[in-house]
């Protein structure tokens, strides 16, 4: 099955805390998983206040600037893993970096019908 | 050598996995001493097959191929995680000087491991729903969302329930082991407990829409046959003869719309005769061994129903005989309600009615709905409408479970108008 690993962090202590993680390690990290076979892909974000939020409304397109919803942690990066079942999904997100200072939150991922 | 197509390459990894997954685990988990790491190399060990056997072909021992590369790719990363942290050094050196060859392809090792696993996922340490989700993911090899289907239950609750279970098995030092001879049947007893309790979710799904959920139920006896293989012990002989008794008798027990049919209601000819001779062989085996417990006096009891062609033609002499001894070995409200339900079938409804009343003075099975529904049929059965009517009454406002609900809806409404 496949899982999205969002990774959501306060960004003003992402870098800032002791046991913030360095961009080596996620990368290691990256690679690790890669190598055994779970990555299907991902990426970190830049910060939120670099965000654009797009709507179409009565085929009327808007664009604001800054993240949908303000929150106190902020989604910083993501991995799209494929993994056994939730358990194992688990053990993957724990072994992501940012979940030292951050959250990591799992997701399955919804098969999209093509339905006629 | 040559290139095997990629196809049948994975179709043997497919097959190899449902057939030999959970052994590979349960002897990486010995050699690695951890659960976590295990699982994570019994992934690498598939991943690595996948890689490389198209390649150098299917090896002549799969299962020992898995374990060494498993051993071996877990040790790699720890020695990979541990340029993060330096503990993991010595954790690397210490896998690898633990073990020599001939003990990870020792046979008999390795067939212990399987039971060392269940043994462990049994633990009376863990709370008991944290032992059936362990067992169905770790030793039958469910998801978590099968698991979690199956219970009707969030996969989020079931998937914290194992996560738990292992950090109390690793912080508490549960030790990965087979118990020792002195221990070994008060510990058989729990494993026997959590794959009857496997058995019966699949069987009596205790709430829900529907009445059985035959996956539990198969992987229940699959276990069941497992321990047969590897602890010669007459209750596991009879538990796994209660279990395909009761399977025998699956197609008869509801009708295609999901309703339920009582035991004297069943067509027969849909009981499994092939089950039925399995169980009784095995229910003779056990019997053979000396003690019986109550694994094997309950399926001997199922045994006697199966040789009769209907309930009026049923040995009821026999079956009252085997709940007495049953009772000796295992005191229980339950068992006592349905050795008065074999009494009224031998000596009449009054009989029963009589226990019955007795039993509910007790106290215990007073808000048991089955007590309630066995004493209105035989008030039925006895012509006394009002009182089944208030014994239906009573069982209908104990039970969640729609289909019981449906049947006695369906009681009370056969039933004579009071009016009348």
């Amino acid at each position: 099955m496949k899982y999205l690993c969002l990774v959501y962090c306060n960004e003003e202590k992402l870098h800032s805390l002791p046991e913030s993680p360095e961009d080596a390690e996620c990368l290691a990290c990256a690679e690790m998983l890669s190598n055994d076979g779970y990555m299907l892909g991902g990426e970190a974000l830049e910060p939120v206040r670099t965000a654009t939020t797009v709507r179409v409304r009565n085929s009327k397109l808007s664009i604001t600037d800054g993240p949908f919803a303000e929150t106190k942690e902020q989604l910083a990066g993501f991995y799209l893993i494929e993994a056994r079942d939730l358990n194992e999904a688990i053990q993957v997100a724990s072994k992501i970096p940012p979940a030292r200072v951050g959250s990591i939150e799992v997701r399955p991922v919804r098969e999209l019908t093509p339905h006629a | 050598m040559s290139d095997i197509p990629l196809e049948r390459v994975h179709k043997t990894v497919d097959d190899i996995y449902r057939g030999e997954s959970r052994r590979v685990l349960a002897t990486l988990i010995r050699l690695l001493g951890d659960f976590e790491l295990a699982e994570q190399a019994l992934h690498d060990a598939f991943i690595a097959a996948l890689q490389q056997w198209p390649r150098d072909g299917i090896p002549a021992k799969p299962r020992s191929w898995l374990i060494s590369t498993g051993r071996f790719r877990a040790i790699d990363h720890i020695r990979r995680r541990s340029r993060f942290n330096d503990s993991l050094t010595t954790l690397a050196e210490q896998l690898e000087s633990d073990v020599s060859q001939e003990e990870i392809h020792n046979d008999q090792e390795i067939q212990d491991d399987m039971l060392r696993l269940l043994f462990t996922c049994c633990h009376p340490a863990l709370p008991p729903d944290g032992q059936v989700a362990l067992t169905l993911r770790e030793v039958c090899g469910l998801t978590t969302e099968a698991i979690a289907h199956a219970f009707l239950i969030s996969p989020t609750t079931i998937a914290q329930r194992i996560v738990r279970a292992k950090a109390k098995i690793r912080d508490a030092n549960i030790p990965y082991e087979v118990p020792s001879r002195y221990q070994l049947s008060e510990r058989l007893d729990s494993v026997l407990r959590i794959i009857y309790l496997v058995f019966n979710e699949g069987y009596f799904a205790s709430s829900g829409g529907s009445l059985t959920r035959p996956d539990l139920s198969a992987e229940a006896i699959r276990l069941g046959r497992l321990l047969t293989q590897l602890v010669p012990d007459p209750e596991v002989l009879g538990l796994l003869a209660l279990m395909v008794l009761h399977e025998s008798r699956r197609a008869a027990r509801t009708t295609r719309e999901g309703e339920v049919v009582p035991l004297e209601d069943q067509n027969r000819r849909l009981w499994n005769r092939g089950q039925i001779a399995e169980g009784s062989a095995l229910v003779q085996q056990a019997l053979s061994m000396g003690r019986a417990g109550p694994y094997t006096l309950q399926a001997a009891i199922i045994a006697v129903h199966a040789d009769a062609q209907s309930a009026d033609q049923t040995d009821w002499e026999e079956i009252v005989g085997l709940y007495d001894v049953l009772l000796q070995v295992q005191q229980s409200s339950i068992v006592e309600l349905n050795r008065a339900v074999a009494v009224a079938m031998r000596d009449g409804p009054a009989a029963g009615i009589c226990l019955i009343d007795t039993l509910l003075q007790q106290g215990e099975l007073i808000d048991y709905p089955l007590a309630h529904t066995a004493q209105a049929e035989l008030y039925r059965r006895l012509g006394q409408a009002a009182a089944a009517r208030a014994g239906y009454e009573r069982a209908l406002g104990l039970t969640q479970q729609e289909p019981e609900r449906r049947l006695l809806k369906r009681r009370l409404a056969e039933l004579p108008d009071k009016k009348t």
